[in-house]
Parts: C-alpha cells; structure tokens; sequence
C-alpha cells in the first residue's frame, strides 16, 4: 500500500474541497474518500487504488432515512446497507432493495458499507485486481487480459472491446430497476442524477465508470414513492447460496391487474458492464397478460445483444431463465 | 556442548525430561549432562518461550535479513516517529487514541495501519485473526460501537470516535462470556484460527433480528468461514450461547 495523508472532513464543504485538488475522481484518483472502506481498503491493499490523500467523511450528518413530502424515501449516503435494508419502510416499500442489499457480502460488510459507497462499489473482475496483468480499466491503454483469458464471471452486455468487467453491486440493480436518483454535491453546487445517466458503459474509456467529477460528494439516494398495488423482488443466480457475486440476477418492480400488467421495470445485475436496465424487456411486458410467454418473450427481448464470451456463454440462457423465474415470483407476490 | 538449531529445539530440552530427549539430539552425551545443559540452555532464553514470540523473533530476524538497510530502517521509524513540529508529511506516523475494551489507549501509527493491524502489533492484543486480509473470511471480526466488522477492511484512523470491542474484551478464562462458553462445551472449532472472529459474530448476532432456527444461524454466520470445516458444532454453540446469553 502507498504512503497517504489521512483527513477527518468536518464538513460537506471541506470534502468538496478536499476532492477537488484530485486530476480525476475516476481510475486514478489522488484524493479519495473513505466511508465504510470495503472496496478502497481492499484495492490499496492489492495497489490497484493508490490515493495520496484519504478523506474520512463518517463524521458527516449524511446516514439518515427520511421520508420525503411526496411519500418517497432519501437514504443518506452514509447509511449503512444493514440499516436500509433492515428500515421498516424499505421492507415494506421497497423489497427489492431489501432483498438485494441482503443478497450481498456478509452481515459485517453490510455493517460497514454505504449506500453512496456501494453505488461506486468496483468490478471484481481478476485482471482488473491484479496489477500483474494488463487491464485497460486499471492503466488505459494496456489491454484487456479477461477477453482473451478466464472469462466466466464476466459480462455479455455493454461490452467493448476495451473491457468486459461486470458492475458486482446488487443494490445497484434494485436502484436501477426503482429508478432512484443520486444527489451529489460539488463544485458547482448541488445537482441531481437519474441512476439511469450515472453509470458510463466502457467502450474506449473503462477507467471512467460514473459522471463524477473531482470534487463531488454523494450526498443521498432519493426513491421515488412507491406506486399502490406494486410488486417488487430480487432475485440472484450465483455458484453458492450465500457470500458470492451473481453470475446472473434480476429486480422487477411490476404492476399488474386482472392479469395483464400495467408497468414494469426491469434490471439486471452479473451480466451487464452497468446496472443493466432493459427497456426492451419493459416494453415486451407492459400491456401484456402476465403468463409464462410474456415473460419469456421479454427475456428474450433482453438479452438479444447479448454478447458471450470465450467461458460465460450459459449467462445468455441463465439470465433469461432468470428474468422469467422472477417476473413469475414478483406477479405471485401477494401485493402490500 | 550439543549442538542446538533453533529455538523450539532448545525449549525441547528444557521442558522435556527422559529418553524423548534422544530424537530431538544428535549428541549422544545429553542424556548425562541433561541439567547442566538445561540451565545453561535456560539463561539465554526467555523463561517461557510462546509461540508467537518466536515467530515474532524470526519475523524481525527474517527482515534484518532479507531486506536492504534502508527499508529496515524506514520500517522502525514508522512506528517510533518523534513529535512533529508541524503537519505530518506523507508517510509519517501521526497521533491516535482509540478505545478498546473500555480503554482508552493514545498510540502512534502509520496511517496505512488497519483496525486489525493497530490491534494486533500496536496494542499487542493478538485475540484478534488475520485470515485473508480482505473482507472474505471473518477471522478478524470485531465490534464497532456493538456492531460486528471486519477489521481488516478498516484503517484505524477511521475509529477516533468508535468505540472498539475485541474477543479479549468479551471474557477472560475463569470468567467467560457465555458464547466462549458455549463454543468449549460444544467444541465448535477445530484448529481454533476463526474461533474469536466467529465468537464476535456470533455475539453481534445477539441483538440482531436473526430468526431461532439453525438455518437462521447459518445465514448470520455466513460472513465468518470456517476452513476445518467445523460448522455443526459452531452451529449447536452460537445456538446454546443464544439461550445462555
């Protein structure tokens, strides 16, 4: 691990300030800020993330959840993924969330990581891990040793041929699929964006992964209220039952009435180089009866530009089977 | 004299009486000077030589070895850095005080130190395992203000304000937590190493809302592996230790 200066930031503004000096708030960041540490710590460790300057920002007043006016929900950047997704509101609003948070690492790191933390969670792809190999992510230009190397674990969606690297995070996915917003405060001032435009694909550019610039802060997640008679549900494909990445995994948030669904919301996580929102599966489900066929059709619909790899070609059937398993779960689900 | 090559062979001699003696020799005189050899063996050693101060000893004598003069000397000042007079420059040791088991103890570190590190070689409290170093085996689980985490994965600047729970702040022989108790009476262990992080999860999950099955158990137990593979008798312990506790 490289030497750094470690500050405590006593406010939002010194923060700002603090990452502002960084020339990047991407791969290669100068200044970096710690909240739970579970991926920084770890990539110091591995001399993968070489910061000169560590800012804790755990001292400020950013681990609330509130409810907002219009019935919706703001979880602070620093709130602890144990405690969203043990917040009688998530449970009961927002399950996909819960069961996603749940669904990943260990009730330890669930005590240590955050929501604004876990938004910037990196790739666990190995090459990407380990500075032995060539990683464009890690030091662009130098090449990707997953296209030609062990491949299983990596994505089929959004790929370039720069980099292949999956996004790991579930609560991404649920994020993505409840479409919530990120605050950030900055520079400039505060602004606000939709999960949606927060993740970059790699194409030639893999060491940029978010809209973040130097100097940003995540502030908060804000969901927007539920819709009466929704249903939602995660559910993750991995190699083991517990404390392992998804090889495939899907949140559907749906609506459905008399048998024909009015709106749904579909995200995938495993496959994808972001929190993979198919717009296509959405739009094969909406206005259709909820039966089997639909939800086949939709997961074809979804993985049509799927593209495999050398070793994770079963990811294309896995993840379908597991959109349709999960739309079949969501539309059973006994509405709150 | 006989001849002696290491430090576990010479406490060999000391402890240990009768023909045994034989295979750890190749001196066939021993056995008849096995006292005098014995005390004289005795003054150069500590009177008690642990395991862990021996690895300590061959740790260090393993980098005065191995590594050129001037990392060895960048590594000792790293921790015995004097007062500075103004901001620590990169790589300094900078001032901490942090609580642990109701203590409040004011140390000097190397920033890059872990929470586990720190608890291990700064405030000599070895309870505390390091297994992977990286957040995917539990060894290292201690508590954080009652919650359980994984030290490794946390620099100890990070804990001014925390307050720090170890495996030696749970019980003491004579006087054990009821989890320790309970991992003895069901033997829910076999080597030992994961035992304290698993104890310090398994007494987090206490106020946590963990349902009474033992499947409910090994979904909260998760975060701490196991490699002897002794997972049924962890299981029957953390579930005494939760009726006791």
């Amino acid at each position: 691990m490289d030497a750094f200066q470690f500050t405590l930031a006593e406010t939002l503004k010194q923060a700002v300030a603090s990452g502002a000096q960084s020339r990047t708030a991407q791969q290669g960041a100068q200044v970096r800020f710690v909240a739970g540490g579970t991926t920084l710590i770890d990539l110091m460790k591995l001399n993968v993330e070489r910061p000169r300057q560590i800012v804790d920002i755990n001292g400020l007043p950013m681990d609330r959840i509130v409810a907002t006016a219009d019935g919706g929900l703001i979880l602070g950047a620093l709130a602890r993924n144990a405690d969203v997704a043990r917040h009688p509101s998530v449970e009961r609003d927002y399950a996909v969330l819960s069961q996603a948070l749940l669904s990943g690492a260990s009730p330890q790191l669930r005590n240590m990581a955050t929501t604004g933390g876990n938004l910037l969670q990196r790739t666990r792809c190995v090459y990407f891990r380990d500075p032995a190999h060539a990683c464009n992510k890690r030091e662009p230009g130098t090449g990707c040793s997953a296209i030609d190397g062990y491949n299983r674990m990596h994505a089929i969606l959004g790929t370039s041929e720069h980099c292949i690297a999956t996004n790991p995070s579930d609560q991404n996915v649920a994020l993505t699929a409840l479409e919530a917003t990120i605050q950030i405060e900055g520079v400039k001032g505060k602004r606000t964006v939709p999960i949606g435009d927060f993740y970059l694909l790699p194409g030639s550019t893999p060491e940029r992964e978010t809209v973040l610039e130097p100097g940003d802060v995540i502030t908060s997640v804000t969901l927007p209220a539920p819709k009466p008679g929704t249903n939602s549900l995660y559910l993750k494909l991995r190699d083991r039952a517990a404390y392992e990445f998804a090889l495939a995994s899907a949140a559907i948030v749906i609506k459905a009435s008399g048998g024909r669904i009015e709106t749904a919301r579909v995200a995938l996580g495993g496959v994808g180089t972001r929190p993979w929102r198919s717009l296509e599966a959405e739009r094969a489900l909406e206005g259709q009866s909820a039966n089997k066929e639909t939800f086949r059709a939709a997961a074809e619909e979804a993985l049509k530009d799927a593209r495999p790899q050398s070793d994770n070609g079963f990811k294309v059937e896995l993840a379908k089977r597991c959109i349709v398993r999960a739309l079949t779960m969501a539309v059973a689900t006994k509405t709150a | 004299m006989p001849v002696v090559c290491c430090a576990f062979c010479a406490a060999s001699r000391i402890d240990t009486r009768g023909d045994s003696l034989e295979k750890y020799t190749t001196d066939s005189e021993l056995p008849q000077n096995e006292d005098g050899d014995a005390r004289e063996r005795h003054e150069i050693l500590p009177a008690r030589v642990s395991r862990r101060s021996f690895l300590t000893q061959l740790g260090a004598a393993g980098i005065a070895v191995t590594a050129p003069p001037a990392l060895a000397a960048k590594a000792g000042t790293a921790v015995l850095e004097p007062d500075a007079q103004e901001a620590p420059a990169l790589g300094d040791a900078v001032a901490l005080t942090l609580k642990v088991n109701g203590k409040a103890r004011s140390l000097k570190i190397d920033p890059r130190t872990t929470l586990l590190d720190c608890l291990r070689e700064n405030l000599n409290m070895p309870g505390t395992k390091k297994g992977c170093d990286h957040g995917q085996c539990g060894a290292c689980t201690v508590h954080v203000n009652g919650r359980r985490v994984n030290s490794c994965l946390s620099l100890a600047l990070m804990h001014s304000r925390d307050e720090i729970t170890t495996i030696e702040g749970l019980g003491q022989p004579g006087h054990l937590h009821p989890m320790q108790a309970a991992f003895v009476e069901h033997d829910g262990y076999q080597c030992g190493y994961c035992t304290s992080g698993q104890i310090m999860s398994a007494v987090a999950l206490l106020k946590e809302p963990v349902g009474p099955s033992d499947e409910d158990v090994k979904q909260a137990m998760y975060g701490n592996i196991c490699r002897c593979g002794a997972y049924e008798n962890i299981v029957a312990a953390v579930q005494a230790g939760r009726s006791h506790a």
